[in-house]
This record gives C-alpha cells, sequence and structure tokens, in this order.
C-alpha cells in the first residue's frame, strides 16, 4: 500500500470476505502511519489478526510493504523477504516505483505467487523468481499472440 | 484490437483493458465509486460476452476492483470457472487468479473445478501446474482436496523441481482439509526430506514446520531427518525451519535437547546470518532452557543485539530478553542498564518491550528506585506511553494486595504524584487503589489524607477528565479519616469550592457526603471541647492563633488538647486499635501531626452558615443523588445551627445537650458504617480486641436504641454482629452505604437505620462478588476467633516464602487480608495444580492414544501409524529392499531381525516390551519407520549410526 493507505497489491492468504480485507488494509495502515522513521520494522499485530501474528513493514519512497505472519517464521528473514520481493521489483521494472506497481497488477502478483506459495515461502533467490516470471510473461504472450496480443500484455512489455 | 470472431465485436473493440481502466482512475474524472459502479456495468455486460478475450479482460478488471477496492465480485463465480477452463495460458491464468482470491468453501461452483483441475495437474505443461497447485494452495475444500490427493501424489515425486516442491507446499493445505491425505502423502514426503534439491528441502522442511504447530509429538519420529539438516545444511531459511521445529520438539524429548544444543550453538559461534543467530538463540531460550551453557552465549548474544544500531535487533533483543525473563531473570538483571536506556528509545515498541521487562524486575527491594525512574520518563514522554507506564507501574505494585510495596507512605505519595501528571488517564485504578489502600493498611491513612487533601485542593485536576475519579476517591478519603486531617475547614473548603460544579454528579454526590462527614467532625470536636472545658475549666492549654487562608477571622490551635479530643472520636479509634496501638498514634501521630482547630463558636456559626447557603443553590440540582443529599446536609445544618445559635448565651454545660446527641449519633453512625470496614484487619488479626467491639456495639445499642441489632444479626454474615461488619467491602459499597447514612439520618434516625440495614442486605450480594478475597475465609475466621491468634502465628512459621513475607510487613502494614489471605491463597493453588495436572494427563495420554482420534491432528498420527500396515505393498517393498541389502551389509542381520520384529509389532501394536518402557516403544516404533524409509535410498549405513546415537 502507499503512504496515503491506498492499497496497491494485496493478497490473503486465507479467505476473507472483502469487506474484511478493507477493514484490515485500513487498520494496518493505520498502525503504520502512526510510527515515525527510523524505527523497528515489527508492529505487533495481534489486536488486527489474533494470536501469534506479528507485522513486519517497510518503507519504501511511497510505499509500504507489508507481511504479516504467524509463530513459523522468523521475523528478521521476513524483513529480508521484502527485500527479495523488492529487489526483484527492481529488476523487473528497472528502478520499480509506485506507477508500476499500480500499473502491473497481475505481472505483481506473478512475481508475489513465485515467492510466497500458499503462504508459504518457496523461493527466495530473486534470480530464480525472475526467470520463472519471464517465463510465464513469454508463455502468456505466446498464447495471447493468437488473440493479436491484447493490450495488457503488450503494456507489461513495453516496460 | 480486433478480429477476433465475436458476436459483439462492439464490446470487444471498444472494451477497456484493466490498463485503462487503472489510467481512467488516477484521472479522477469521475469520483472513485462513481466510476468503480460504472465500471461494473460494464464488466457485468462484457463478462456474458462469447468471446474469451472479451471475458477475460473483463474478470480480470473485475478482479482487480475486488482485491483493490473491495468490490464483491462472488455472482461472477461461473464465469471465473469459464476462463479457467480455456486453453490460452493468459486466461486460464486470470481465471485462476480471480478463483484463488475469490473463491471459499461455501461457493457452489467450486465443485466444477475439480475436473479441470485434475486436467491441469497432470498438463505437461509445468506452468499450467503450477498454476493448478497455486490455486489448490489457496482454495482447496475437502472435496477437491479428497479428489485431488491421488493427483498430488504423482506430483510430489515429478521429476521437475519446480512443480514439486509446489506439490509439497500444496499437501499442507490438503492434510489441513482432508487428513486422510496423510496416509497416502506422507511417505513420499518424508521422502522429499533426503531430496538433494535445497528447493525441495526448503518446502518440506517449510511443510513439517506448520505441521509440528498443532500437534509436535506425532513428528518426533522424524528428528533424526531433522538433525541431518540441521547438522548439514548450509541454507539459513532451512536452518531457521529447522530450528523452529526443534524449539517445538525438544521439550518433548529431553535427550533430543543434549544432541541438537552442540550444533545449535556453533550456528550461534559460526554464522553470520542475524536471522538464524536470531532464531538460535531464541530456540535456546525457549526450548533448552536447562543447558546453562547453551543459555549463556544465547544471553551473550543477545547482549549484543542489545547494543546494536539497528532498532529492529534491539527489539528482538529485548523481546529475546522478556522471553528468558521468567526462567532466567540474571539475564535481564544483567543486562539492566541497556533495558533502561532503551525506555528513552524513540521506537514505542522498544519502549514498550523494555517496560515489560522492568516490570518482571521489579522486586520488593527495587520498586522504589525503578517507579521513580518510570515517573521521570511517564513525565517527559507522550501521553500514550506515559499511559503506558503508569498502567504497569499500578498493575504491577498493587498485584496480589500490594505485594512488593513495603512503604506504603512512599507509595501514597506515588498515586498521587501520577494523579499530577498531566496525561494521566489512569483515573479510575488510581481511585480503586487510593481507597482500597485507605481501607486496608491503616499505618498509610496519615499520610493517604495528606495526599488527598493536596489533590483535593490542587485547582489543575478539576479540568482533567480523567482524574475526576481519582478527586472522588480523595473526597471520600478525607471525609472517612478526617480525623487524621491536620486542617478540616480548610477540606470543606476544599469541597465545596464552586468549581466543583465541574464535576459529574456521582462525583459531587461523594464530595458532598464527604462535607457532612467532615463537617459534624467539626461540631462534634467542637461540642466536646466546650463541654470538656465546661467540666474541667482551664485544663486545656490554648495555643498560638494561627492563620488560616481560608477563614481568617477567628482560628485558634490547640494542639495540647489532644486527649480531650480524642474522646471525641474514641468510638471509632478504640474499635480500630488495641488500647496499645493507640497510645503508640498518641505517641507519634497526633502529636506531631495532629495540630486541630480549636473551633470557636463564630468559626461553627460561619461554617454554618457557608454550608447552608451554598447547599441551598444544590437544592434545585437535576441529578437526585446530589440533590437529595443536599437537602439532607442542609436540614441538618439548620437544625444544628437553629439550636447553637439558640444556645449560644447559655450556660457551657447544658448547651447543645440536644444538639450533641444528634451529633455524637452521627459520627457514631459513621463510625459504625465505615469504622468497622476500614479495621476489618485489625479485627481478624487480633481478635482479643473483639471485646472492645463488642464494648463498642453496646454503647451503639444503648445510643440507637437498639435499632442496629436486628439488621446487623439478620442480614450480616453468620459469624456474630462484629464480623459481619468487618467485612471488607469493596469501595462502591462502602460509598453506597455512605450515601445510605446521611441521606436518612437528618430527619430521624431510628427509621433511617432500618432502612440503612435493607440497603446494606442488597448490596449484600455484590459484595461477595466483588470481594476478591473469599468468603469461604470468613466463616473460618469466625468460627476459629479464639484459636485464631494462635493459629494465624502457626502459619507464619509453617508457610513458606511468600507468607513469611506477608509476616515480616503487618508492623508496618496492616493488611486485613494479607494476614488470613495465605490460608485461603495457599489452599486453590496447590488444587489448581493438581487439577490442572490431571487435566495435562488425561490430555496428554488421550493424545497418546490414538484411538480416540477427535481431532485433526490425532487422527494424522492415526494415519501415519496405519501407514505401515494400511498400505502392505508398501511395507513389503521395503523389506524387500532391506532383505536385498542384506548380503553386502554386515549390520543388516540384526538389524533385519529387528525389523521382522518391527514387523510383528505393528500386528500387536505396542507389543514391543524388551528394553524399553511402553512411551518409549511408541517413539521406536515410529523411529523404525523413518529407519525404514531412510533405508529404501541409498544410505543405510551412513544412516544407522545417527539414529540410535539419538533418542537411545
Amino acid at each position: 500500500m502507499n503512504t496515503q493507505g491506498k492499497p496497491r497489491l494485496a493478497k490473503f492468504y486465507e479467505f476473507r470476505p472483502v469487506e474484511k480485507q478493507q477493514e484490515i488494509i485500513r487498520n494496518v495502515f493505520a498502525v503504520l502511519c502512526s510510527r515515525p522513521e527510523h524505527v523497528s520494522n515489527f508492529v505487533d499485530a495481534e489486536s488486527i489478526f489474533g494470536a501469534d501474528a506479528r507485522l513486519v513493514y517497510k518503507h519504501f519512497a511511497t510505499l509500504y510493504f507489508v507481511l504479516i505472519f504467524d509463530g513459523s517464521e522468523n521475523e528478521l528473514a521476513m524483513l529480508d523477504l521484502i527485500q527479495v520481493f523488492v529487489e526483484t521489483l527492481d529488476k523487473c521494472f528497472r528502478n520499480v516505483c509506485e506507477l508500476d506497481v499500480v500499473f502491473n497488477y497481475s505481472k505483481m502478483h506473478t512475481i508475489l505467487d513465485e515467492i510466497i506459495f500458499g503462504g508459504q515461502v518457496l523461493e527466495t533467490s530473486s534470480t530464480e523468481v525472475m526467470k520463472a516470471v519471464e517465463e510465464i510473461s513469454k508463455l502468456e504472450a505466446a498464447s495471447s499472440a493468437i488473440n493479436l496480443v491484447s493490450k495488457s500484455v503488450s503494456s507489461w512489455r513495453s516496460r | 484490437m480486433a478480429g477476433s470472431s465475436s458476436s459483439s465485436i462492439m464490446d470487444n473493440l471498444f472494451q477497456r483493458t484493466l490498463d485503462d481502466l487503472i489510467k481512467s482512475m488516477r484521472l479522477h474524472l469521475l469520483t472513485e465509486s462513481s466510476l468503480i459502479s460504472k465500471s461494473i456495468e460494464d464488466i457485468r455486460r462484457e463478462i456474458k460476452s462469447t468471446d474469451p478475450q472479451t471475458k477475460s479482460t473483463a474478470l480480470q478488471k473485475l478482479t482487480y476492483l475486488s482485491a483493490i477496492h473491495g468490490v464483491d465480485m462472488s455472482w461472477a463465480a461461473f464465469h471465473v470457472v469459464e476462463v479457467m477452463s480455456s486453453s490460452y495460458f493468459s486466461h486460464k491464468r486470470i481465471g485462476y487468479h480471480s478463483a484463488s482470491i475469490s473463491f471459499h468453501d461455501q461457493t457452489p461452483v467450486i465443485l466444477l473445478i475439480t475436473n479441470q483441475l485434475r486436467k491441469d495437474l497432470s498438463s505437461t505443461n509445468h506452468f499450467h501446474v503450477s498454476l493448478a497447485l497455486h490455486c489448490l494452495s489457496n482454495i482447496a475444500t475437502l472435496d477437491l482436496a479428497r479428489d485431488l490427493t491421488p493427483d498430488l501424489f504423482n506430483l510430489l515425486s515429478s521429476s521437475r523441481v519446480f512443480v514439486r516442491n509446489r506439490a509439497i507446499a500444496v499437501v499442507l493445505r490438503v492434510f489441513d482439509k482432508y487428513p486422510d491425505a496423510v496416509r497416502v502423502c506422507f511417505k513420499r514426503l518424508v521422502e522429499n526430506l533426503e531430496s538433494s534439491d535445497p528447493q525441495v528441502v526448503t518446502a518440506v522442511v517449510g511443510v513439517f514446520c506448520e505441521l509440528s504447530c498443532k500437534d509436535p509429538r506425532s513428528y518426533l519420529p522424524l528428528a533424526p531427518e531433522f538433525y541431518r539438516i540441521l547438522v548439514d545444511s548450509k541454507n539459513n531459511w532451512v536452518l531457521i525451519k529447522v530450528l523452529k521445529i526443534f524449539a517445538r520438539l525438544a521439550p518433548l524429548e529431553p535427550r533430543l535437547g543434549k544432541r541438537i544444543v552442540e550444533p545449535i550453538c556453533e550456528h550461534i559461534r559460526r554464522s553470520g546470518a542475524k536471522s538464524l543467530v536470531f532464531e538460535c538463540v531464541r530456540t535456546v531460550i525457549t526450548s533448552l532452557s536447562d543447558h546453562e551453557s547453551a543459555v549463556k552465549l544465547a544471553v551473550s548474544k543477545v547482549r549484543e543485539l542489545l547494543v546494536d544500531q539497528d532498532p529492529n535487533l534491539r527489539y528482538l533483543g529485548l523481546h529475546a530478553l522478556s522471553v528468558a525473563a521468567p526462567k532466567h531473570l540474571w539475564a535481564v538483571l544483567e543486562n539492566k542498564d541497556a533495558v533502561v536506556k532503551s525506555l528513552d528509545d524513540e521506537d514505542s515498541n522498544i519502549k514498550i518491550e523494555s517496560l515489560k521487562l522492568l516490570m518482571v524486575m521489579v522486586s520488593e527491594s527495587n520498586v522504589v528506585e525503578i517507579s521513580r525512574v518510570l515517573l521521570n520518563y511517564a513525565l517527559k514522554s507522550d501521553p500514550e506511553f506515559c499511559n503506558e507506564i503508569l498502567g504497569s507501574i499500578l498493575t504491577t505494585c498493587g498485584r496480589n494486595v500490594y505485594e512488593i510495596v513495603v512503604d506504603f507512605d512512599w507509595y501514597v505519595s506515588l498515586l498521587g504524584e501520577m494523579a499530577t501528571i498531566p496525561h494521566c488517564q489512569k483515573g479510575e485504578e488510581i481511585e480503586h487503589q487510593l481507597t482500597d489502600i485507605g481501607m486496608r493498611v491503616k499505618d498509610a491513612r496519615l499520610q493517604l489524607v495528606r495526599v488527598a487533601r493536596d489533590l483535593l485542593i490542587d485547582p489543575a485536576l478539576l479540568g482533567n477528565v480523567y482524574l475526576h475519579r481519582i478527586l472522588c476517591a480523595s473526597a471520600w478519603v478525607v471525609g472517612e479519616y478526617i480525623q487524621l486531617a491536620s486542617d478540616p475547614l480548610e477540606l470543606i473548603d476544599a469541597l465545596v469550592q464552586p468549581r466543583a460544579n465541574l464535576l459529574p454528579p456521582s462525583i459531587r454526590a461523594v464530595y458532598i457526603n464527604s462535607v457532612l462527614k467532615v463537617l459534624s467532625f467539626c461540631l462534634d470536636c467542637y461540642i466536646n471541647q466546650d463541654e470538656d472545658t465546661a467540666a474541667s475549666y482551664g485544663n486545656s492549654e490554648m495555643f498560638v492563633v494561627k492563620k488560616d487562608s481560608e477563614a481568617p477571622e477567628l482560628v485558634a490551635t490547640c494542639e495540647g488538647s489532644t486527649y480531650e479530643q480524642d474522646e471525641g472520636f474514641n468510638p471509632r479509634h478504640s474499635t480500630a486499635e488495641s488500647s496499645d496501638d493507640l497510645s503508640v498514634e498518641n505517641d507519634t501521630d497526633r502529636v506531631t501531626h495532629f495540630s486541630k482547630r480549636k473551633f470557636t463558636h463564630e468559626t461553627v456559626v460561619s461554617l454554618l452558615n457557608r454550608i447552608e447557603s451554598i447547599f441551598g443553590s444544590l437544592t434545585a440540582n437535576q441529578d437526585v443523588e446530589v440533590l437529595e443529599r443536599a437537602r439532607n446536609i442542609l436540614a441538618f445544618v439548620q437544625l444544628i445551627k437553629a439550636e447553637i445559635i439558640d444556645n449560644s448565651g447559655q450556660n457551657l454545660g447544658e448547651k447543645y445537650t440536644q444538639v450533641s446527641t444528634v451529633i455524637k449519633s452521627i459520627r457514631h453512625a459513621f463510625s459504625m458504617e465505615l469504622g468497622p470496614v476500614s479495621i476489618s484487619a485489625q479485627g481478624r488479626v487480633a481478635v482479643p480486641d473483639g471485646l472492645v467491639l463488642k464494648e463498642n456495639l453496646d454503647d451503639l445499642k444503648a445510643i440507637c436504641g437498639g435499632d442496629i441489632e436486628p439488621p446487623s444479626s439478620s442480614t450480616f454474615y453468620t459469624g456474630g454482629p462484629q464480623f459481619g461488619t468487618t467485612l471488607d467491602g469493596s469501595s462502591s459499597n462502602l460509598l453506597k452505604n455512605a450515601e445510605s447514612g446521611p441521606s436518612n439520618e437528618s430527619t430521624s434516625l431510628l427509621e433511617h437505620r432500618k432502612r440503612h440495614g435493607l440497603y446494606y442486605l442488597a448490596s449484600d450480594k455484590s459484595e461477595t462478588f466483588t470481594d476478591d478475597y473469599p468468603p469461604a475465609n470468613d466463616p473460618k475466621s469466625n468460627s476459629n476467633e479464639a484459636d485464631e491468634l494462635a493459629k494465624l502465628t502457626e502459619q507464619s512459621l509453617l508457610l513458606k516464602k511468600r507468607t513469611n513475607q506477608m509476616k515480616s510487613r503487618p508492623v508496618v502494614v496492616k493488611l486485613d487480608d494479607g494476614d488470613v489471605a495465605p490460608i485461603p491463597y495457599k489452599r486453590p493453588e496447590p488444587r489448581d495444580n493438581s487439577l490442572s495436572g490431571a487435566i495435562k494427563d488425561v490430555l496428554l495420554g488421550s493424545e497418546t492414544h490414538p484411538s480416540l482420534s477427535l481431532d485433526k491432528s490425532s487422527t494424522k498420527r492415526k494415519g501415519k501409524k496405519k501407514q505401515g500396515t494400511d498400505i502392505p505393498s508398501e511395507m513389503k517393498e521395503n523389506l524387500g529392499d532391506a532383505e536385498k541389502l542384506d548380503p553386502e551389509n554386515p549390520n543388516s542381520s540384526s538389524k533385519n531381525k529387528e525389523r521382522r520384529r518391527r514387523g510383528k509389532e505393528k500386528i500387536v501394536e505396542g507389543g514391543e516390551s524388551d528394553q524399553r518402557g511402553k512411551k518409549k516403544s511408541s517413539h521406536r516404533h515410529g523411529r523404525h519407520k523413518t529407519h525404514q524409509r531412510a533405508n529404501s535410498p541409498l544410505n543405510v549405513v551412513s544412516q544407522t549410526p545417527v539414529i540410535p546415537d539419538f533418542l537411545l
């Protein structure tokens, strides 16, 4: 989400009705925006997500990257994971900025899905993720080429 | 974009893509909501198109709107299924994506996708498989999991890593939804632990880490595999997960701890990755806390974290300390400086964490120091944290009836100080503690009254809404313990000050009530002093005239007349104290602090006039409580005033006879209602005082004409009237009693006594609830009156630490519960323990009996257990393997024997009763399974040494 609290990309690994999702996003933002710069990146998220939930966030330019996790994950590792995600985005879009995130909804999801699979961290190397993402893009392009290239895909590739 | 052979070419031609949608959103031409509703309209039309391109684009837009703007898309579920089944990858992807974010267990069309998923799972294109797996990992239901388990089973041994690790991850969700899948897939899953591919291992370990959350015991047999990973793996992600698993397993199996402690310490020393080091530290302090050297190493690492530049590490360091605190308090104490320093951190996480740690450190000896430090921090920090600090001081100090507080004068002043902190919002808690201490701790009352006076006089406090409750408590305190106040008149002024109108009515009512108490006290003093002067004229020494800021006219102070004044509130004090105590108090408190005014006729009359005028305005008050009390006090004042003025000319000896009776009764009334509550500590500890109590009650009987009797004997607790009244009520009850008292007294005492009794009866019920200290206590103390002292001393000798602590203090502090409480206190505890212990036993027992497979985790166990027997073909395979290996392996003959024996065991479960006990047999049993699994791959010999070392 961005610094105004607008969600840019959200993925829930357990089903939540959309109203609940929006509420969660609002709550998370309320917590984040109250925190000053240069403080620790962990927030106790039990009030929002229930027992044993922890939240890690990282602030890049106009964006907050937020991960919610439970006792099965290591806090610092999650912080690294955000780093991996952002690195991958950077490789993907060359100097990623909020607009890239806004306009590449489905590619964002592709990347995220490569890293986190059904709530579990599957891949932590950004080069591996890149490889997979590129292949998927190719495949998509190929399949839609028959359809004379959909606009959305072409705009992805122009980036 | 054209050319697709669609019937709705127009739609297709002019359809807006997701990009267009996002762009128009960003242009803000329309408000967001109208734009969304317009797009939804378009989407609803487009999604019905027969052209797959149009349809999928529409779905993509809808998915976007749903994910980012929270638009409901459940209505489009069927279209999602349609798009999923498209043969084009890009469409399929959109379809799967929307399915995974919008489908849930109750989605009706979810059954329709089973075949589609199966088709894609067996696709040759691994991205198609990946899509299907991904979707499954998000939305798998019981039906889906059941139907697709065979496909999943195949994928678990897929040669393509890309597919295999995803399949492994999906297993987690499938197991969760369909536990029977464990039977089929568990073996393959475990085999993957052996995989040479790091990604696969990551995935498997991740799955086991999640699984072990629920029922760690089931995974003990796999410990050797995890141990191997712990030692061999270089991947930090995997190591962290394995550590998490061990953190859960180690407490269950002490021998495991011994094995893993060394490799973990090795990681702590060697690893450069902070996350791994921290995970090791956490594992050590949570699960290996018995291994001292490891804990020391971990704590030294924590110390490094505490002084790190990175706030994240500092926070985690503190977090680790607080985890360690219950078992290793020394770790916290060692790092005290760092913790205190963290209080000043700009990060609120760190501050709160360090506050928690400080509170853990608090003990009898350092509570003063720590509270001082904290209060200083509270003064300069932001409101939120300030209250956080105050709250934790209050809870910590108030814990177990002020267990750690030794110096109550200090603590009471501390409470007063807290109230003056501008951000303070803890009014309610402070209020409670002020009144509570007033009732429980006799020796603190003097200081309490002083603090209360300061609070009442401070005009700044009236403005803070949160502090009104504190003022309420202060007003009650000064009213209740007015005889300890240095200057009653000043208090009346504070209580009737015009700004008190700012207070809410409920508190205003307490104020008024306190005015009545103070006033009656003043009048009582005045009359007594007159009587005494009349009786022994000239004996009382008149002292210097002191200046009074409020009413400077004619105020004389009489210090020497303490004795006579004692007479005035004698009933109260003699009930409250044994004669020894009284003299002690006379020596110290009275003489030094008790400079009482000598009330002159003029002071009293002006006082009465003032009160009359002030309360006159209140008789039109809206609030019933305020109104009634004001009326009563007014009536009382008028009654008194009339007589005082009438009699002003008369002989000293005869004057005020009538008035004095009334006033005396009121004083008695107050001491009757509230005194006993406050002296319950005395009443319980020193039973011989009961004699005094009785005398006083007799006195009262005479005065009240026996009216007091019926209610007390019939409505109070069973154990005699004097103890009935000594029950410590909650402050609210006290106030209630006090309320009812004055509201009635002014007219006719008799009647009100009765009413009062009823009132008390009504509130009696709630009292038993609010009382923290079980009433079970009371019958005991009542029935054993005579023995009680002896018993108490016995207890103090017999009971351990805590009681001793309690016992050592009563010299300083009379805790009404502290002395008796140990009896009920001590008793419930062991009972609770044994109870919960029994429950635990039962629970653990049921867990170890697979037959009681009520919950999923145990069915899982069951599944695993059965695995061997249920899939005989596999077992045969394995046995066959082992037999094949026989000739090459010198050890294997013995092993093989063992294995055969195990085969028998499986038929007669738990029958293995050779060297080990039954419990161990189940471990062995499991271990053999893993053993066996480990065998089927190549490294038989290399594996075997690890296992026996491990658990044997």
